[in-house]
């Protein structure tokens, strides 16, 4: 996601990945995107007037027909401001922070339809105390463990409420 | 005083002693979620909704209506002792809340702040409690035209009083309605915006988002910030306590102007962020020790705490009679009441009086029960706060897997409910405002099947809007406050050196 094109070398150089102002090209373009997904699609099954009053597709398209003409509005302001925001969107390092919270966090989803919700938190919870946390496995085991099974004794005892279950709980009867 | 006598028909739903339990269990789960980053009023509650279907519907609004007192009341807690605003409406209280702590004053800044977020939800439980029933019979009356009238008006409002560019505005609120529109039509049952897809069938459930948006997006700031939890410690004793009660009644005319702002910004839907930070800038220019603000006085954070407590309880009086939330949580509320089979709206109060009233009371209750928790526990839930990033940020995103998950059953919802984190980053970062996507996401088909009642009514005229005084003037009004933002600057310029115009008014 790094664009050198909106250079600033005002700030500093090691920390700089795309502009507030690139961001919010990038993002109203997303927008106008979806805005006319929106519009076609309303448009195949009806957006007109008919006898009986407004088709399925009416209000859809006009929502749709709004958010582009709104992310136009985002847009042009964005491109042709007198004072546009080349502010840092976000620092190297910071990207770096999200990045570390983020990756992990898909593969937990991915894990959770693998191994069952409980068995995929119990890895994720350790995986993050031993990567970011740095703490010793006497700490790491009760937490992680004592998590999920307080999750379980709450919604699978209590409440009654099942969550996705994997081959680890298959194997203990459940 | 037909009011009062439904009144003390709501207490008396609340002698079920179990109610009392899930009120005190629902105020501590919410002081705990307001407390912890990540978790706040809205997905708090959303994630505990679930857990709630096996209860009767008056028992699960009390414990999830307490859920939303006591996130109110622990977002004070974090911004006073450790300068990080637990949740959005907090911040304003971290400009004397936290120089007060420094100064070794954390006790008496907590107990003004709790007592003052007492004062403002006393005040709006008053204004629900008499004002409730006149709009509900009022409602009643209403026509399609009239609800969607009411609908636009709720929209507009984000538009004119909202701090963030309108465009971007338009933008995430059309993005709600969008989401809201996938999955099957109710009107004709045609399919819309699924591609094919199974999955789509189902729509984009708000409860999902709501997870998504607000807990994992903002795990994603907090994680940017890089922060480091570094808190002053907390003691306060009774001594504390009653000196500073004793010095609150002089600050009366700036409590009740805070009240009311709050309750403006909670019915019409500005909700209680902007609401604590225009009763601060108020208290600031009418104090006499207003050029003392910002370095730790006690009216700097009684103030901002009163008008939002009076915005997050007053948000349910639109909710309750007419069925349109006036903040992201009530919109949640909402989605439970649905759930139970409950349709909100005026009538609501002739056909589930017990549950209204119940409600209602247990505002009252609640908010009692909430001060005495939160006075009493404060130590406890500071030292939660010590608990490093590394342990608690990963069962956040569990807790928050698990909410998505429960609310249909669906694996693929946590996926979505991922999506929706970054996006809710992504928007935050950008000035996107994710409240008015939210609503939108909740309204959405209920604005479009009443905007469609009212075409088949006039048969495709438009003039029906304006069909009676009641309708056209709220029309009228949604349009202004649509336009505000270019008849504000119109007015500017006609008025060279002319103050900014007040945005509430």
């Amino acid at each position: 996601m790094t664009d050198h094109a909106h250079g600033d070398h005002a700030t500093d150089s090691t920390e700089k990945t795309v502009t507030n102002r690139t961001m919010d090209v990038v993002v109203a373009l997303a927008f106008m995107g979806l805005a006319a997904v929106v519009m076609s699609d309303s448009w195949r099954i009806g957006a007109r007037w008919a006898s009986d009053g407004p088709e399925a597709g009416y209000f859809p398209f006009y929502v749709g027909l709004l958010m582009f003409i709104a992310s136009a509005g985002t847009l042009a302001t964005a491109l042709f401001t007198k004072h546009p925001d080349l502010g840092n969107f976000v620092d190297r390092s910071q990207l770096k922070s999200v990045m570390q919270v983020l990756v992990p966090t898909c593969i937990y989803v991915g894990l959770i339809f693998v191994l069952g919700i409980y068995l995929a938190s119990a890895i994720f919870i350790a995986f993050f105390m031993w990567w970011l946390g740095k703490y010793p496995i006497a700490k790491i085991i009760p937490v992680s463990i004592g998590v999920p099974l307080m999750l379980f004794m709450m919604f699978e005892v209590w409440f009654l409420v099942p969550l996705p279950k994997g081959p680890l709980e298959t194997a203990l009867g459940y | 005083m037909e009011a009062l006598s439904s009144l003390i028909g709501g207490f008396s739903v609340l002698a079920d002693p179990m109610n009392i339990v899930y009120m005190f269990v629902g105020i501590t789960l919410g002081v705990l979620i307001g407390v912890l980053p990540g978790l706040g009023g809205a997905n708090g509650v959303a994630i505990l909704l679930p857990l709630t279907f096996s209860m009767t519907p008056v028992s699960a609004i009390i414990m999830l209506s307490s859920i939303y007192w006591g996130a109110l009341f622990g977002g004070a807690i974090t911004s006073i002792l450790f300068n990080i605003p637990g949740e959005p409406w907090s911040v304003a209280t971290t400009f004397d809340g936290h120089p007060m702590a420094q100064k070794g004053k954390a006790g008496e800044a907590l107990t003004g702040a709790f007592t003052g977020s007492f004062i403002g939800a006393f005040f709006a439980v008053l204004l629900i409690t008499f004002l409730a029933p006149v709009i509900a019979k009022f409602a009643l009356q209403f026509g399609p035209a009239e609800f969607f009238a009411v609908y636009l008006l709720t929209f507009c409002s984000f538009v004119g009083m909202g701090k963030e560019p309108p465009f971007k505005v338009i933008a995430a609120m059309m993005l709600g309605f969008a989401l809201a529109a996938v999955g099957i039509d109710t009107v004709t049952g045609q399919l819309r915006m699924t591609f094919g897809s199974v999955e789509l069938l189902r729509g984009f459930d708000f409860l999902v988002a709501v997870i998504g948006l607000f807990g994992v997006g903002e795990i994603l700031l907090t994680m940017e910030e890089g922060l480091a939890f570094k808190g002053k410690s907390a003691s306060i004793n009774a001594r504390v306590v009653f000196q500073t009660w004793a010095k609150l009644p002089k600050y009366w005319v700036g409590c009740l102007r805070s009240a009311i702002v709050g309750c403006w910004m909670g019915v019409t839907p500005g909700g209680a962020t902007p609401a604590s930070f225009m009763s601060y800038g108020l208290a600031k220019k009418f104090s006499k020790n207003g050029r003392n603000f910002g370095k730790g006085e006690l009216e700097g954070v009684v103030m901002p705490e009163v008008a939002a407590h009076a915005a997050g309880t007053s948000a349910l009086l639109p909710m309750l009679t007419l069925g349109i939330p006036g903040s992201p949580t009530a919109a949640v509320l909402l989605g439970g009441l649905l759930i139970w089979g409950l349709q909100p709206g005026p009538l609501l109060f002739v056909e589930q009086k017990d549950f209204v009233w119940g409600l209602i009371a247990s505002i009252y209750l609640g908010n009692i029960a909430g001060l005495i928790v939160v006075l009493t526990t404060v130590p406890i839930f500071a030292a939660i706060l010590r608990i490093p990033f590394s342990v608690i940020a990963p069962i956040i995103l569990v807790i928050c897997a698990v909410g998505a998950y429960t609310v249909h059953n669906a694996g693929l919802d946590i996926a979505v409910m991922l999506i929706f984190g970054v996006i809710g980053y992504l928007f935050k970062k950008l000035n996107y405002p994710l409240a008015p996507l939210v609503l939108a996401l909740v309204l959405g088909d209920m604005a479009e099947s009443s905007f469609r009642q009212a075409m088949l009514v006039s048969q495709g005229n438009l003039s029906i809007f304006w069909s009676n005084p009641l309708v056209g003037s709220i029309v009228t009004l949604a349009l202004v406050m649509l336009f505000w933002p270019i008849i504000g600057a119109v007015m500017q310029r006609l008025r060279p050196g002319g103050e900014k115009p007040a945005a509430a008014e």
